[in-house]
């Protein structure tokens, strides 16, 4: 396991891309990426079984994530490059003109790392559960892994794939959902109240976890646990609470930071409160 | 090529035939199907293959996702369901999941066009073609009968890139040759003429076919090509029987908008501006009635190819 300390220091470093990189475009979901730092963090420097050095599209052999909900990709651009997918430096580049770095991630400009576009939400969870099932019909026991925005389970196709996974008894999943109860228009609950998220995935025949999505430490034992329910005929699905805009004291809990980037005296004043643990870009 | 029909067949058993010779020569090949085994003409496979074909139940749009992702491993992903729901229904995700993501993935879609028949417009997509071919890097085909539709299922495995192949339900003339060897992209010259080029897909290849006839009859001289491919498009075959005829006929089970005769018209009028007639539906949609009784409604009988290449003669 990593040093925790080790994990929290690229966390700081993480949200300091994640400011910077929304900013110089002046572009970018800063909101749902600071609050999934940890799990990102979490998921590629100490839980997954990955090669940054050497990405194939197939990743025989290895675990796999999907981003279903593309827009919070300035996190999970941050990681890739941080675990070593791609050059740092080209986190420069994000949203603008010629990047690998597209708005939503995509394979179309070939960036390491990235496996399907997304962005349009509601898709990932069929695409993770076609590769776990290719998985399987390889046998290839890795997992596949899969995050989801809360108001992203507001598409229909996240249940048609809900059902499946369950009837299908597709168990080499571990999916997310970030919880940070925000969306464009507002809070979840002013947009279109989900009721009893737990019970809802429960009844579809998931596993249903809980963590707090913030605490690094509480993350990584959630993921080492819901490792060892995979297998046992039932997809699981962690529920995560977490913050939107964590880090940064004034985009916190606000779906106004959800699309927005700083200006530079938001900038300037986000980054004060993001230590620098390993160099800017 | 030689033709000359062998009896009525579907086309959609022509891809049950495929997808079951692909089963057994490919073990990456997988199916999947929407609920409609039987319709799609899928049932050999699944019982020959049961590990590699998956029931998605009715949720083309999960279909379309795993799909994707049963790519990322090297699976050859064919979905199954009626063209109807492999297009309108799931735009978005084939967009998105898999020609924006170059996933190699075999969209194939039964029931096409008025030939449907009595279940009417709801099923009856005349839209597809068009759709579909707006989306980059996309390969549309729309074979004519049971043997090419055969072997353009069996084709369209070693094509490395998302396919739209289009077949329909009714039994019609099977005429092409058995076995024939299929190649994307490369039109058919069935008879040689010129006087007028008529350029047909699916379906209405033999009625250009038995247009040609009564046009011989009438001393007229038609080369009819079929165009199994509309994306990429034989444009050198197209601007070579044009340069001949100076006209042209296009004929499909699809909208005038967006299908081959568009889709020709823009080859035409950057390389060689031509009079064309369209033997197609003309913004409107289907209804419920027999495949015959829909085609002749319709306008896309053989009588209507008949007249439009004497109207496209007559632009001369």
């Amino acid at each position: 396991m990593a040093n925790i300390d080790n994990l929290k220091d690229i966390c700081a470093q993480v949200r300091r891309d994640i400011v910077r990189m929304v900013h110089a475009p002046q572009s970018g979901h800063p909101g749902g990426s600071l609050g999934c730092t940890e799990f990102f963090v979490a998921l590629y420097f100490d839980i997954m079984k990955h090669n940054p050095q050497n990405f194939t599209m197939d990743g025989k052999g290895e675990d796999l994530f999907f981003l279903s909900n593309g827009h919070i990709s300035p996190v999970w651009y941050s990681v890739l490059a941080r675990s070593g997918y791609f050059p740092v430096s080209e986190l420069s580049t994000f949203r603008m003109i010629n990047t690998r770095l597209q708005g939503h991630p995509t394979t179309h400009e070939g960036l390491p790392g990235v496996r399907v576009a997304s962005g349009s939400l509601g898709q990932g969870l069929s695409v993770a559960l076609g590769a776990a099932q290719a998985k399987k019909l390889n046998n290839d026991n890795s997992i596949v892994y899969s995050l989801h925005g809360d108001g992203e389970i507001q598409e229909g196709q996240i249940w048609e794939a809900a059902m499946y996974a369950a009837a299908k008894k597709v168990d080499n999943i571990i999916s997310t959902i970030d919880y940070n109860g925000q969306q464009i228009d507002g809070s979840t609950d002013h947009v279109l109240p989900m009721g009893d998220m737990a019970a809802k995935w429960v009844a579809f025949g998931w596993n249903v976890l809980h963590m707090d999505g913030n605490n690094i430490e509480e993350v990584i034992a959630t993921f080492n646990h819901a490792k060892t329910l995979t297998g046992k005929g039932q997809p699981i699905m962690i529920i995560m609470k977490t913050g939107m805009g964590k880090g940064v004291d004034f985009m916190e809990g606000s779906h106004k930071w959800h699309g927005i980037a700083p200006n530079d005296e938001q900038l300037k004043a986000a980054l004060e409160q993001l230590q620098s643990t390993q160099a800017d870009y | 090529m030689q033709y000359t029909s062998s009896g009525d067949k579907d086309t959609r058993s022509g891809f049950g035939e495929g997808l079951l010779e692909l089963g057994r020569n490919n073990p990456n090949v997988v199916a999947l199907c929407a609920d409609l085994t039987g319709s799609l003409k899928m049932d050999a496979f699944e019982k020959e293959f049961p590990e590699r074909f998956f029931q998605i139940g009715i949720a083309e749009a999960n279909m379309m996702g795993i799909a994707a992702g049963m790519t990322i491993g090297g699976k050859i992903p064919f979905t199954g369901t009626f063209a109807n729901f492999s297009t309108g229904r799931v735009y978005d995700q084939i967009r998105q999941s898999i020609a924006y993501s170059g996933k190699n993935v075999k969209i194939c879609a039964s029931h096409a066009g008025l030939t449907l028949g009595e279940d009417g417009a709801t099923h009856q997509i005349l839209e597809d073609l068009g759709m579909m071919r707006m989306l980059p890097g996309m390969t549309v085909i729309n074979p004519c009968d049971f043997n090419q539709t055969k072997a353009a299922t069996i084709a369209i495995a070693k094509h490395n890139g998302p396919v739209y192949l289009r077949f329909g339900r009714p039994k019609v003339a099977n005429f092409t040759t058995p076995n024939q060897p299929f190649e994307i992209g490369k039109a058919i010259t069935f008879i040689e003429g010129t006087d007028v080029s008529i350029f047909a897909t699916g379906h209405l290849v033999w009625k250009a076919l038995q247009a040609a006839e009564i046009l011989k009859e009438k001393g007229i001289s038609a080369e009819v090509i079929n165009i199994h491919t509309i994306k990429p498009l034989d444009e050198e075959a197209i601007v070579k029987s044009v340069a001949k005829t100076r006209c042209v006929v296009s004929a499909e089970e699809h909208q005038r908008n967006g299908g081959l005769g568009d889709a020709i018209a823009q080859v035409l009028a950057m390389k060689m501006p031509a009079p064309q007639e369209f033997v197609a539906v003309n913004d409107s949609f289907g209804e419920s009635g027999t495949p015959e009784q829909l085609l002749t409604k319709y306008g896309l009988d053989t009588a209507d190819v008949v007249a439009a290449a004497e109207r496209a003669i007559a632009r001369k």
